[in-house]
């Protein structure tokens, strides 16, 4: 059991977690995830490790509200435990010093940035960050993202807050201009990613990508997370979830993520329906 | 003499109400039955069946115990033995071990022994007799007082936890290691309900825990502990019994299209998932209305079946050899055609075919003839050119075989693995090249049994035994 010691609602269905849970939080390294099953009825949930605290012996989770399940966690407060968390899993990011890196982070995505930003900006590595999300109360992690950052730019899909338009929008504008990092990691929803790897394409830059794959064990059991990577099948929860996203077939793996809408639909419409059920009930 | 009695079958569901349902098929002996049937055995004096056995159970004296009606004291006998034997009555394959070597198997049919044993441990659970009250040597008052030794044990399934058992007994302070949140590994996740029930995984589990073992799920050794850390945290040895987890596919174009999944993927959602009870359960799982399971072993009937259950209209089995080659067990077989699930023969996968949204809606496959014996002493399958043809399915199971995991055994520096990433051991006493780490079951052999993962997890209690009492002595 993991007792949730702290909660914090980041942006309207957005919630944050520190979670006890020492074991992970002392192995816990950027780039590595963990997969938590909330009760005995729950299914497994990969989840990026935002942070982690060793001597407090916690990990941070960060959660966008989508389905039923993630509805479900949502729900939990402070004190209350998740049933099951396994970690660390996953390769661990290569992060070693180089000259610039620029981050690109969607919405969520700017949770399993942060550490690796934080990493690379640790080690002298000049960060160059780019926080694009729906709109401006969409956007979390400003503070933690500017402590970490040499720049930050945002931008909003409504223009509410920084840069009017996609995050790969600010990306195009920085290559254009003559920015050439060594490295650009892009973490967000799949089309966001696969949009930025367009551009670095164009201009050659290296592009890594952190893949959410859906998965069952998150330890190479299933494969259920498999990718196509330059040709060859990967299993994203034991060789990734980082890949060199120049290689990665998105199309096949956007795809694979529509593996079970309709029972997600399914799931989510009884649980609404009992949500409801049980706010008539309080009255 | 008695008459000569024939072997007694044993109940099972209709074939037309079971495949509605995930209850257990093989219904097991009423107590007569039991009785009638242990009284078979003619107590020969050569005892071939005990030397069928990869875990020697007495086999003999449990039967004879059933013939004269103390079946709490039959399950007890075999427990000197084998922890697990409500597992093993229902999943071991006794036609080719003790029933294949049974006296009375020359002219007719052999004893029911794993019928019998079923009986015996299902007796003995539903009589409520204390599960640890069983061995004479038998459990101590903890882990935490133990002196004989400190040992981890990585992987809760069938070497795992015998290996556990076997050190719990003699006297050692033992953790077992799981990654996934419940114990029993390829028993919990692999094996369906309607063949084994998870009930029966929970007790047994809880007969090993009550020997002294503490069980920690979650953990994946490797990653969330390592090997050293271990050492460091003053155990004296590790077994490894982190099984062959890692999924074959067949390699042909169309693998990755949705609805192609690996057996490990669909048993795990529906077995330790428990997506067949979705949506009560959260985890989904989508079988069509036409299923192609890929493979003749025991897990491709249990998917093949898995899939009837779950609703899908038809299932076939495709495999490239003849029936007379199907790995699976007979009886499994037999289980699966009753069901309706039919054996497509002879049958080569070529690709898989999807449609524009990336779903499968076919399988191109060719014929196969058997052409001369190859290296497995198998008559080798050859494809019969342009037999070419398309398969209507929109479900495609892959059980084509698994691979020793190779998550932990990367993390072991030093650790001598073979061609197939199978880990090199020892066999008379399970020791790797790492001293200290032993390893057995199908991290080693890759995918076999259950009972010869047993064998290979009592084979290194014995092997750590030994090297941690000489490792004390050294140091005394």
């Amino acid at each position: 059991m993991h007792t949730i010691i702290e909660k914090e609602e980041l942006a309207p269905k957005i919630k944050l977690f520190v979670v006890k849970a020492p074991e992970i939080a002392s192995h816990a390294l950027p780039g590595h995830f963990f997969v938590l099953r909330a009760h005995e009825l729950g299914e497994r949930i990969p989840l990026t490790i935002a942070d982690s605290d060793p001597e407090a012996g916690t990990i941070t989770m960060v959660f966008q509200e989508v389905g039923k399940s993630t509805c479900e966690l949502g729900a939990f407060e402070e004190g209350d435990a998740i049933l099951d968390i396994v970690g660390p899993l996953g390769a661990p990011r290569d992060i070693r010093r180089l000259h610039t890196v620029v981050c690109v982070a969607g919405g969520v995505g700017v949770a399993p940035i942060y550490p690796e930003a934080r990493a690379f900006h640790q080690l002298g590595t000049r960060v160059i960050s780019l926080i694009g999300a729906q709109t401006k109360d969409m956007l979390i992690f400003k503070d933690r993202m500017e402590a970490v950052s040499d720049e930050v730019h945002y931008s909003t899909d409504d223009g509410s807050f920084g840069y009017h338009g996609f995050v790969t929008g600010l990306l195009r504008d920085l290559l254009a201009g003559g920015l050439r990092p060594d490295e650009v990691v892009a973490i967000g929803p799949l089309p966001m990613m696969r949009a930025t790897c367009k551009v670095t394409a164009e201009f050659g830059v290296k592009t890594i990508v952190s893949l959410n794959a859906i998965m069952v064990d998150g330890t190479g059991m299933c494969g259920s997370c498999r990718v196509t990577v330059d040709g060859k099948t990967m299993f994203s929860c034991v060789e990734g979830p980082a890949f060199d996203g120049h290689k990665v077939d998105f199309d096949e793996l956007m795809a694979r993520q529509t593996r079970f809408v309709a029972e997600e639909k399914l799931a989510m419409e009884r649980y609404q329906a009992h949500a409801e059920g049980c706010r008539c009930q309080r009255k | 003499m008695p008459a000569k009695v024939d072997r007694h079958a044993m109940p099972k569901q209709d074939s037309r109400e079971r495949v509605r349902n995930f209850n257990e098929v093989a219904l097991g002996y009423p107590a007569e039955a039991a009785v009638e049937e242990a009284k078979r055995c003619i107590a020969c004096p050569k005892k071939p069946c005990v030397a069928g056995c990869p875990v020697e159970v007495d086999i003999p004296s449990f039967v004879k115990l059933i013939a004269e009606g103390k079946f709490v004291e039959a399950a007890r006998s075999i427990k000197e033995k084998n922890s697990l034997p409500a597992i093993c009555g229902r999943v071991c394959p006794q036609e080719t071990q003790c029933e294949e070597r049974c006296t009375l198997g020359k002219k007719g049919k052999p004893v029911a022994i794993g019928a019998l044993e079923r009986f015996a441990a299902d007796y003995e659970r539903a009589s409520g007799a204390p599960a640890g009250s069983g061995p004479a040597s038998g459990p101590g008052s903890g882990a935490a007082s133990r002196a004989a030794g400190k040992v981890a044990v990585v992987g809760s399934g069938p070497a795992g936890l015998t290996c556990a058992a076997d050190l719990a007994r003699v006297g050692y302070s033992v953790v077992l290691f799981e990654s996934l949140h419940s114990t029993g590994g390829v028993l919990r996740y692999g094996i369906p309900e309607f063949r084994l029930p998870k009930a029966i995984v929970d007790e047994e589990v809880e007969y090993v825990k009550s020997l002294g073992v503490e069980v920690r799920v979650n953990t994946l050794v490797g990653k969330t502990v390592s090997v050293d850390e271990l050492f460091r945290d003053g155990f004296d040895a590790i077994f490894l019994g982190t099984g062959a987890g890692l999924p074959h596919f067949l390699g042909i174009p169309g693998e990755n299209l949705n609805g192609v999944y690996s057996a490990n993927e669909f048993l795990t959602r529906s077995n330790l998932m428990k997506a067949y009870l979705f949506p009560e359960y959260d985890t989904p799982i989508r079988v069509g209305r036409r299923v192609a399971v890929v493979g003749a072993g025991n897990v491709a009937m249990d998917a093949a079946r898995t899939a009837l259950r779950l609703g899908a209209e038809k299932v076939a089995i495709v495999y490239r050899r003849s029936r007379a080659e199907m790995p699976a067990r007979l009886e499994e077989i037999e289980n699966a055609e009753e069901e309706g699930v039919d054996l497509m023969l002879l049958t080569n996968p070529t690709r898989v075919l999807g449609d524009e949204r990336g779903w499968v809606r076919g399988m191109e496959c060719i014929r196969m003839e058997l052409g001369e014996a190859d290296e497995s002493g198998r008559r080798r399958p050859i494809p019969v050119p342009g037999s070419e043809f398309v398969m209507d399915i929109d479900t495609m199971i892959s059980a084509v075989g698994t691979d020793p995991n190779p998550l932990l055994v990367r993390a072991v520096p030093g650790l001598r693995v073979g061609r197939h990433g199978n880990v090199v051991i020892n066999e008379d006493t399970g020791e790797t090249s790492v001293p200290g780490v032993f390893a057995g079951g199908d991290i080693v052999t890759g995918s076999a049994t259950v009972i010869a993962a047993m064998g290979a997890g009592k084979v290194a209690a014995r092997g750590i035994d030994r090297f941690v009492r000489a490792k004390r002595e050294r140091s005394e």
